[in-house]
């Protein structure tokens, strides 16, 4: 009998002191179960209602060469389940233990020039790697950026920035409905994460301790990630963006990203002949001397997909330049062209040596 | 605290779930506000055996859908009271796309998509039955490519299908098998009806008219799935494709010349029979090569084992609007006569394989020498080509192997 109101006492104390107690973690529960939840809070992924600071076991990362989004900021993070290490593979997404949650937030700042100020989020997009295989989920935030909840079905997003040239934007911000996550999410039907390649992640980051260090060797030190090789052997794809970087590596990590997760054999594009990953060594699978097959008024009057020294005569570029549905590529999750990245691919183009033989 | 009613409830829904899948649901939508949301939900939370059954009215919509639960039904009240309307799209590359198995879309309307129409890609046993979809404002190089465009399918049906003013081909099937295409009809399209790059098709009992082109069957090089063969063409009216070629330029179908009623590219084992084909300016039945240089040598540019029988041939190919086609006709001195072949018996290193029946004679045999050298042509004209006797593909089977 004392002995319980010792125990009980002690555990009021416990009470008392939880200030110092960590945190409930992620639901795991909650990650695993077969429905989506109705609220992003739910998970538990963080321990503030804005999403800013993530829970135990759920890291920040970023990626070499990110997919455009109408220039969205996102915040990047991974939760992999305690006891669970992410699996090492040289090619294709590395190897995320069930229970793992990819976990990104779109925001705008009010100017991009001035990145990370005055931010509004509009969704935070979730890829969870269930026993029965990866699914999809994506929240909406409310104006506040207090509660994110879900949406299914997609929907349009008034939102306001001034670009980088100081004019205002106002843009039709699309989420996707859950099917147009998985058009670009997918290899051979199954939903797939995009972004979290070796390649990709095998990068310098800023570490939230401080001091900066490449985020795959960061992640192997921590334990986070199993099986990489020496960091000379891992394979590193260009940020795109980067003057130093050959043009070619830059321009071919940007179709790697933006295009070839629908523009593969086993993507959503796969009809189209047209295979855009950094891997592909095939002159003809990337557009070069290629007629278009149903691109319709996609093709703007233009005869083959890439015409080397003419990115004026590529409906690769042109597509890219557009941003009318049914002509622009890619066709969902942007409604801005991307200038900076069409300017990489035409002068890639026009780089390009004319072919030996006609197509290529 | 849960009553026992409601644990009972949740059991009984609970075995229910584990021993058989629940009844077939219709998931009924109407017209009004959040049409598109409510309209995708239905969509998303469709389960195999279920209808999504789509109310008569306009809905106004201003993203894709899409469906990717197998074996649901998308039905309206008829394609002229239940229209979908995508004016106003602001997104996506189709009005709706469908990606899962043993889909049934019909009884309604589809109009003026920024894309094409309604695609289903690698959704094996498709069916399109008694839709519409239109660009309402006529031929317009600015409307979308495809009408109904399933592509990289098994066992695709497409019955009592209208379309209207596609900029590329009204009823397109791509890179698939198996596929019966019929009671459809296809006007003020660029192309008809087009079958491209897929084995064992049955194109019959359709209208073609007005079109730049009628039906097309094609095949094309740098593709997952090439060698197209084994196509029938039968008791189609082809007639009247009067509407001037609007299509892109780059596109394949920008090739073809304005007022052809039968169009076989680069495919095997096409028959073409008992149609009636007449007003086609340019030819009534035309058998080409690809031109365009490719390099995959896997794929063969040449029409082979092409038969063309008992039509009912009109008049056609009084103004062929073809390269070198007006010369012809002029050193001729009269129209070009029903059926039009370039003659082309070998490329790349491929001789003796090509083999014609053309019974509707006369036929006029350009005798090029290789894909496109028209600058070469010696035309020849004869009652008829009749290389071999060519089998006829059996009749296109729709049922599941093995059931």
């Amino acid at each position: 009998m004392r002995g319980g109101l010792v125990l009980l006492a002690a555990l009021a104390a416990l009470a008392g002191l939880g200030a110092a107690v960590p945190p409930p973690g992620v639901d795991l529960a909650r990650v695993l179960s077969d429905a989506p939840a109705p609220r992003l809070s739910d998970y538990r992924l963080f321990v503030d209602a804005g999403a800013d600071r993530p829970n135990a076991r759920v890291v920040p990362y970023d990626l070499a060469t990110p997919l455009f989004t109408d220039h969205a900021e996102k915040h990047r993070f991974v939760f992999t389940p305690p006891g669970e290490t992410i699996g090492y593979a040289p090619s294709g997404v590395l190897d995320f233990p069930v229970g793992s949650v990819l976990v990104k937030t779109f925001a705008y700042p009010a100017d991009l020039r001035r990145p990370g100020r005055e931010a509004r989020k509009v969704e935070t997009r979730l890829l969870i790697h269930r026993p029965g295989g990866w699914s999809a989920a994506t929240y909406v935030w409310n104006a506040e950026g207090t509660e994110a909840v879900l949406k299914r079905a997609g929907a349009r997003l008034p939102v306001r920035f001034t670009d980088r040239a100081g004019r205002q934007v106002d843009l039709d911000y699309a989420v996707p409905n859950q099917n147009q996550c998985k058009t670009c999410h997918q290899v051979d039907g199954a939903v797939s994460p995009i972004g979290p390649k070796a390649r990709n992640l095998n990068r310098e980051v800023a570490l939230a301790a401080g001091g900066r260090a490449n985020q795959l060797e960061h992640w192997r030190r921590t334990g986070l990630l199993a099986g990489a090789p020496e960091p000379a052997a891992r394979p590193r794809l260009a940020a795109w963006d980067d003057p130093r970087e050959p043009l070619e590596a830059r321009a071919r990590a940007y179709l790697d990203v933006n295009c070839a997760h629908c523009h593969s054999p086993s993507g959503s594009a796969s009809n189209s002949g047209l295979f855009l990953a950094a891997e592909q060594a095939s002159p003809a699978a990337l557009g070069v001397g290629k007629p278009p097959v149903a691109a319709g008024r996609g093709a703007g009057d233009l005869a083959v997909g890439v015409d080397p020294g003419h990115p004026e005569r590529s409906i690769l570029a042109f597509r890219m330049a557009s941003g009318e549905p049914g002509v622009m590529m890619p066709e969902l999750g942007r409604a801005l062209v991307h200038e900076e990245g069409v300017a990489l691919i035409r002068d890639w183009i026009r780089a390009m040596p004319a072919p030996a033989t006609p197509g290529g | 605290m849960t009553s026992l009613a409601v644990r009972l409830a949740a059991a009984a829904l609970l075995a229910a779930g584990a021993t058989g899948p629940a009844a077939a649901a219709v998931l009924s939508v109407g017209p009004g506000p959040d049409a598109q949301e409510r309209l995708q939900t239905a969509l998303l939370d469709a389960k195999p055996g279920d209808t999504v059954q789509i109310a008569a009215g306009r809905y106004d919509l201003t993203d894709g859908l899409s469906l990717d639960v197998d074996g649901v039904t998308l039905a309206g009240a008829g394609p002229g009271a239940t229209i979908l309307s995508f004016k106003g799209q602001k997104g996506a590359g189709e009005g709706l796309l469908i990606t899962s198995d043993r889909v049934t879309v019909k009884d309604l309307a589809v109009e003026d998509t920024r894309g094409d129409g309604v695609k289903s890609k690698g959704a094996d046993d498709i069916r399109y039955l008694n839709l519409r979809v239109e660009w309402t404002g006529g031929p317009k190089e600015t409307n979308g490519a495809y009408g109904v465009y399933p592509v990289a399918s098994e066992r695709v049906l497409i019955d009592g299908v209208v379309v209207k003013g596609a900029s590329d081909a009204g009823i397109y099937v791509g890179q698939s098998k198996h596929i019966v295409v019929r009671n459809s009809r296809a006007e003020f399209n660029v192309a008809g009806i087009e079958i491209e790059n897929s084995m064992f098709a049955d194109v019959h009992d359709n209208v073609a008219t007005r079109n730049a082109g009628g039906i097309l069957v094609f095949d094309l090089p740098n593709l997952p799935q090439m060698g197209g063969h084994s196509t029938r063409v039968f008791r189609n009216r082809v007639v009247d494709n009067d509407t001037p070629n609007f299509a892109p330029k780059g596109n394949i179908v920008a090739g073809v010349p304005t007022g052809t009623g039968v169009m076989v590219m680069a495919n095997r084992n096409v028959h073409v029979f008992e149609n009636e084909i007449s007003g086609n300016q340019s030819a009534g039945v035309m058998l080409v090569s690809y031109t365009q240089a490719f390099n995959d040598p896997t794929y063969n540019p040449l029409p082979r084992d092409i038969v063309v029988r008992a039509n009912r041939i009109g008049r056609n190919g009084w103004d062929p609007k073809f390269p070198g086609g007006p010369e012809i006709a002029k050193a001729l001195g009269g129209p070009l006569p029903p059926v039009v072949w370039d003659g082309v018996r070998a490329a790349g290193g491929r001789p003796a394989e090509v083999r014609v029946n053309l019974a509707d004679g006369p036929v006029l045999n350009l005798n090029l020498p290789g894909p496109g050298r028209v600058d070469a042509a010696a035309p020849t004209v004869s009652a008829n080509v009749s290389d071999a006797a060519i089998a006829e593909p059996p009749a296109v089977s729709l049922a599941v192997a093995g059931k």
